[in-house]
């Protein structure tokens, strides 16, 4: 395989067309075994995977720990809450504490953008990014980049939007690489204080209005505003934020097709997004979600040196009478 | 002291558009004679340094070494013996020590530990403020009758535009310099790096160029408004070589500096969020770089300084985000820019050799570069010829960041002179 997966997957950035699709189309098996009555392959037993979290998260690191469980992993859990001026010496003690307990994979999740390659780089073990600050989050894109391919049938030559706040959003950095690298048209729309000066040099195109997001797209990809940036000063109020920029029912009745609509989680609902959309029929946000448990195991799979021809053959052999947990 | 004979070296002295072969006799610690073929007198040292460059001492406005409050890290001592190295034979330390050099005792402290090192000269700058607060102006005038030679609230930029406007006025009694670290600090707060599209790439907080531009132009109006000589740190954006150029044009009293690193390097150094990239201002555009450059070249930025900051390995062995600002200097400055400047054809050797001793030197009033008979005799003899690898190992400094690891470098000090003192000599073991 000329795709095979580098040691560490710290974002969609580094990563090759191919390699992203061999990602995409080793989660296709894996998806049906969380559908089964014992969820449970033999992929990765006897490997010990640390889910490294340094910043507070229930979905990911929940998503995480099923598909490690589900590919039948020993894994363990550390949440790390160390005061800001400590923060970057923890990481690179932890690194080391870790090395020297012989694991095979970290699973982090850090407030620092690049914690991720900085770990990688000094540990032999695996290092899959769960979130680096406001860089990257490549398995979330990744299951964004499932969803659409499963909606749609493929990524080439859609138009997808990502709505809100890009500046702060490691989510939309790595949806804007993994989308163009698969061939997609890509916009951000929201207010020009939370998106990054110049990025239309990285081949986006910038809609100042929802209205005109709407007109373009296939899908909105739309991302959680966190409330810490009012106080911050780079919106005025949530309430201006969800007149002006909210993803409401009356603003995609005139859109010219059915709109597909994500979002990455946890929503703010009346904020980013009006109930009824996310609730609405054409709202993938859950099968987001589900997806997630799939890429993620498709992830750690190939990382620990899977094969993913066998796959369906790993599946195969671990499926019901496989060993309990 | 045994008389020495430098022979046979191309001489370039600045402070005289001197450039040519000639012999410098060093004599009682001063400049006894520079010509052809000077005679031998009795029981003179005679150092053959043919092929090699003779000039005045290095001169670097802008280092920080930690000491006292930091030891571990750069001390006096250690600070002055990598100037030594590095060419320099005079450096001002900034007062961001821990406590702040804000007080006459506090810069005697430096005069003494720099008298009792004995490397390259050590010249205290005095804090602005007392604490570096940005509040109550410190005891200027105290402080340079201990010896600081500026004053400056470097690493804190100087917020209220009052407490510069009173530092510009008040210095004037003293003849001396007020210093600024240009930063707006809203604009730059939480930033890490150049705010442009490799930060964008990477999720890092950015500090926008107008965060410096918006300072510069406020301490060239007030330079303009006290008649106060503002001496700006560290310049990094072509919007700031504009005000300077237009200010210069108006006759505003004002010089200006620039480290090798903002000459040579961009914000594509932070690739791979390498802190050793991590500088404050940041590293900022291919334009910007060109434009410094020009501004050298012609004079708008005066002077090039070394901004060296001194940090521990460990410091810098962090996330970007968490790791500190600052690299050393003093060791690579002088062959980054006669790799980068002369041989790239931006600046003559002569005119290199004054940007980096005679101007730096009038600009802080400071004694030094200068070969003229009877000056004190600061001088370097450079090797242009050989080409050498920086290796941070090997540096005199207590501190390794470095951004230029690795790099094959032309140009590096072989002997320099303090007082007529030999303080570093390549071909010797340390004297």
């Amino acid at each position: 395989m000329t795709a095979a997966l580098d040691k560490d997957l710290v974002g969609l950035a580094p990563l090759s067309a191919e390699q992203i699709r061999l990602i995409l189309d080793t989660a296709e098996p894996f998806k049906e075994v969380s559908e089964r009555p014992i969820k449970k392959v033999p992929a990765l037993r006897g490997k010990t995977i640390v889910n490294l979290f340094f910043e507070a998260s229930t979905r990911t690191r929940i998503s995480f720990e099923f598909a490690e469980k589900r590919l039948s992993a020993d894994t363990v859990n550390v949440a790390v809450s160390g005061s800001a001026v400590q923060k970057g010496e923890t990481l690179v003690d932890t690194a080391r504490n870790l090395e020297a307990m012989r694991i095979d994979m970290v699973v982090i999740r850090h407030p620092s953008s690049g914690a991720a390659e900085f770990l990688g780089r000094r540990i032999r073990s695996n290092v899959v990014n769960a979130g680096d600050g406001k860089h990257e989050h490549p398995t979330q894109a990744l299951l964004d980049l499932l969803t659409l391919r499963d909606k749609f049938g493929r990524i080439e030559g859609l138009k997808v939007c990502l709505v809100g706040d890009v500046l702060h959003s490691r989510v939309a950095r790595s949806d804007i690489w993994g989308l163009l690298k698969l061939g997609a048209q890509v916009a951000v729309c929201g207010p020009r204080t939370l998106l990054p000066r110049r990025i239309e040099e990285l081949g986006v195109t910038v809609f100042e209005h929802v209205a005109d997001a709407i007109q373009w797209a296939d899908a909105l990809n739309v991302l959680r505003l966190q409330l810490e940036r009012m106080e911050a000063g780079f919106i005025p109020s949530v309430r201006e934020y969800y007149r002006v920029f909210g993803v409401t029912a009356e603003r995609l009745e005139k859109a010219p097709r059915p709109l597909t609509i994500m979002h990455p989680g946890p929503m703010n609902r009346g904020v980013e997004i009006d109930s009824r959309v996310a609730d609405g029929p054409h709202s993938v946000i859950l099968d987001q979600v589900t997806n997630g448990v799939a890429v993620r195991m498709a992830v750690l799979y190939l990382l620990a040196g899977g094969k993913p021809e066998l796959a369906d053959a790993a599946k195969r052999g671990g499926g019901p009478g496989g060993p309990p947990d | 002291m045994q008389p020495l004979l430098l022979k046979g070296g191309r001489v370039i002295d600045p402070s005289r558009s001197f450039d040519q072969t000639a012999d410098v006799l060093v004599q009682d610690g001063k400049i006894a004679a520079v010509g052809p073929t000077l005679g031998t007198p009795d029981g003179v040292e005679v150092r053959d340094v043919r092929g090699a460059i003779v000039a005045p001492g290095l001169v670097d406005l802008h280092v920080h070494l930690r000491e006292p409050g930091n030891e571990d890290v750069e001390t006096v001592a250690s600070g002055a013996r990598a100037a030594a190295a590095g060419g320099f034979t005079a450096v001002c330390a900034m007062p961001n020590t821990d406590p702040v050099t804000d007080n006459q005792a506090a810069v005697g402290f430096i005069v003494r530990q720099s008298l009792r090192a004995g490397w390259a000269r050590v010249h205290p700058i005095g804090a602005i403020s007392v604490g570096q607060q940005g509040g109550q102006l410190a005891e200027l005038g105290e402080m340079v009758g201990a010896g600081a030679v500026a004053v400056s609230d470097d690493g804190r930029p100087v917020a209220s535009s009052h407490l510069m406007r009173t530092a510009l006025e008040y210095a004037r009694t003293f003849d001396i310099p007020v210093a600024d670290h240009c930063e707006e600090p809203t604009l730059a707060s939480g930033g890490v790096m150049h705010e442009g599209l490799v930060a964008a790439r990477l999720g890092l907080k950015g500090i926008p160029a107008a965060a410096e531009e918006i300072m510069v132009a406020r301490d060239l109006l007030l330079a303009e408004l006290t008649g106060g000589h503002v001496h700006l740190c560290h310049m990094s954006t072509r919007g700031s070589v504009e005000l300077i150029r237009r200010a210069k044009e108006r006759g505003v009293r004002v010089t200006a500096e620039v480290t090798p690193h903002h000459l040579t390097l961009t914000d594509r150094a932070c690739e791979g969020y390498d802190t050793h990239a991590k500088m404050n201002p940041p590293l900022r555009e291919d334009a910007d770089v060109a434009a410094l450059r020009s501004a050298l070249q012609e004079g708008v930025i005066d002077c090039i300084a070394s901004d060296h900051a001194p940090h521990a390995y460990d410091a810098k062995e962090a996330a970007f985000d968490d790791a500190p600002f600052g690299v050393v200097g003093l060791e690579t400055a002088f062959g980054v820019a006669h790799t980068e400047l002369v041989q790239g054809d931006v600046l003559t050797l002569p005119e290199l050799v004054a940007r980096m001793s005679t101007i730096p030197a009038r600009a802080f009033h400071l004694p030094g570069g200068t070969l003229q008979p009877g000056a004190a005799a600061d001088i370097v003899v450079l090797d242009l010829a050989t080409s050498w690898t920086v290796d941070p190992a090997r540096f005199h400094s207590k501190s390794r960041n470095s951004p230029f690891a690795g790099r094959r470098l032309r140009g590096r000090a072989t002997l320099t002179l303090v007082g007529g003192k030999v303080v570093h000599d390549a071909g010797a073991a340390t004297p």
